[in-house]
């Protein structure tokens, strides 16, 4: 019983929606702003899930069952993120050993779920979409990896999420030391491309592929797939402060922390054009893998 | 009027579907979607996906060519989508009206809900039209 409020109600699956529909309202309107804007209102993200449901759902001609199936898998399994992730901050040292590692796969899990569901829907532009987004995937993991072993080096070898958590607040943040900020510069990267933001927003291209992924969704499978949106622009900060940046997760700090990670990632969102898939796959693997190795090796020399 | 309506007229996802314009029109609909005039203030966003869309925008007039094609777009949308002709052109056919490649006006194609005369209409006119729509859809109750 508890374990099931845990998991749909609070961290859970609706607790996280709402924060996460809240983030992308902080998104629309910091964007706005800076092009000079207005900018939707607040309850404006709301408005489009409800309107969504409220849609036709339109199966295509030649799609298999997978395709209506595929945004199900995606958002339970970041719904089970959101939990791990909250439950941890709320009552550390409550977790699993190896907690850290389920949250990694997790974290995977929408983007594959994603490339189904494309794969699934019998569209050549939702194909195109869905190797970019699988090219995109092999790109981006490497360097992510790269900077969270950095982390578990620092934190004396530990791959338990209450471990990391109480290893900072006895020796401080992982981001105040040098492989630590440079862990975290890889990271920050790398989730822009996991949220599919610009320059890595190349799986959805609006004005290329028209959507690439989504093209053919409509309805309330397209309500699920702007709710994974939302659920990883709430999981993905909240998992960067967890590795990098606990020493004081009092609600207040937490917040404030959390809308600053945002606003990070939405700047640069709003101030890059979008690469090539070449030039993506060549940056996680060239520059951004170097300058993770650069990070694990001063992790390994204890700076 | 029910929530999923109330839903709908605060979030409408507009789709771009020029039915063989002499293009003037299009450029005046990215003009209302410029941050001038920031209709995403309304909850009005581009969709680049017509499974996406709540609202066809119809330029032009129809051909022989492009007439099935509209037709199709509008089959493929999902329902409750309205529609929103802009232009003289969509409206009415105005000086194309005899011309030897323009077998009908778009209403005939598909039921269109709003019309903006203009050749072009200005982005002030178009935001105006679609005032009118949302209008129209908290009248009725018959279109969902
Ligand atoms: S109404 Fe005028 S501006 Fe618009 S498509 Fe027709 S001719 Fe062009």
């Amino acid at each position: 019983m508890k374990a099931l409020f845990y998991y749909f109600i609070f961290p859970g699956f609706l607790f996280s929606v709402v924060i996460g529909l809240l983030a992308c309202w902080v998104d629309r309107k910091v964007t706005a702003r800076l092009q000079w804007r207005v900018g939707p209102p607040w309850y404006q993200n709301f408005v489009d899930i409800i309107k969504l449901l409220g849609k036709e759902i339109i199966f295509p001609e030649g799609a298999k069952i997978t395709f209506l199936l595929a945004p199900f898998l995606g958002v339970l399994s970041l719904g089970l993120v959101s939990t791990i992730l909250g439950l941890n901050i709320i009552y550390p040292g409550q977790g699993f050993l190896g907690d850290l590692i389920v949250v990694l796969y997790l974290m995977t899990i929408p983007a594959i779920a994603m490339i189904i569901g494309a794969s699934a829907s019998a569209n050549p532009l939702a194909s195109v979409g869905a190797s970019r987004e699988m090219k995109l995937v092999l790109a981006y993991e490497l360097p992510f990896l790269l900077s969270v072993i950095t982390i578990i080096l620092r934190s004396g070898g530990s791959i338990q999420l209450g471990n990391i958590l109480a290893h900072q607040v006895s020796f401080g943040s992982n981001i105040i030391s040098f492989s630590g900020a440079i862990a975290f510069i890889v990271a920050i990267l790398c989730i822009q491309a996991k949220l599919g933001f610009a320059p890595f927003d190349i799986s959805e291209a609006e004005q290329e592929i028209m959507a690439g992924t989504l093209i053919e969704y409509s309805g309330l499978p397209l309500a699920i797939f702007k709710l994974i949106k939302a659920l990883l622009l709430y999981t993905l900060p909240i998992f960067l402060i967890t590795l990098f940046w606990a020493k004081d997760l009092s609600p207040l700090f937490l917040i404030g922390k959390f809308i600053a990670i945002l606003v990070i990632i939405i700047l640069i969102k709003n101030t890059n054009p979008r690469v090539r898939i070449d030039q993506a796959v060549r940056f996680f693997w060239g520059k951004l893998t170097l300058v993770a190795l650069i990070g694990l090796i001063l992790a390994i020399l204890g700076l | 009027m029910n929530i999923k309506l109330k839903a709908l007229t605060k979030s409408l996802w507009v789709f771009h579907a020029a039915a063989s314009p002499c293009n003037n029109c299009d450029i005046e609909i990215l003009d209302v979607l410029t941050p001038r005039h920031d209709v995403e203030r309304f909850g009005i966003t581009l969709a680049g996906s017509v499974r996406h869309a709540d609202v066809l925008l119809v330029t032009g007039v129809p051909n022989y060519k492009s007439k099935g094609i509209l037709k199709r777009l509008y089959e493929q949308a999902p329902k409750p989508c309205l529609v929103i002709a802009i232009g003289s052109c969509a409206c009415g056919r105005i000086m194309f009206r005899e011309s030897y490649n323009s077998p009908c006006p778009v209403d005939e194609v598909i039921p269109v809900d709003a019309y903006v005369p203009g050749c072009p209409p200005k982005p002030e006119a178009i935001i105006a039209g679609v005032v009118k729509l949302i209008e129209k859809v908290k009248h009725t109750t018959s279109k969902v």
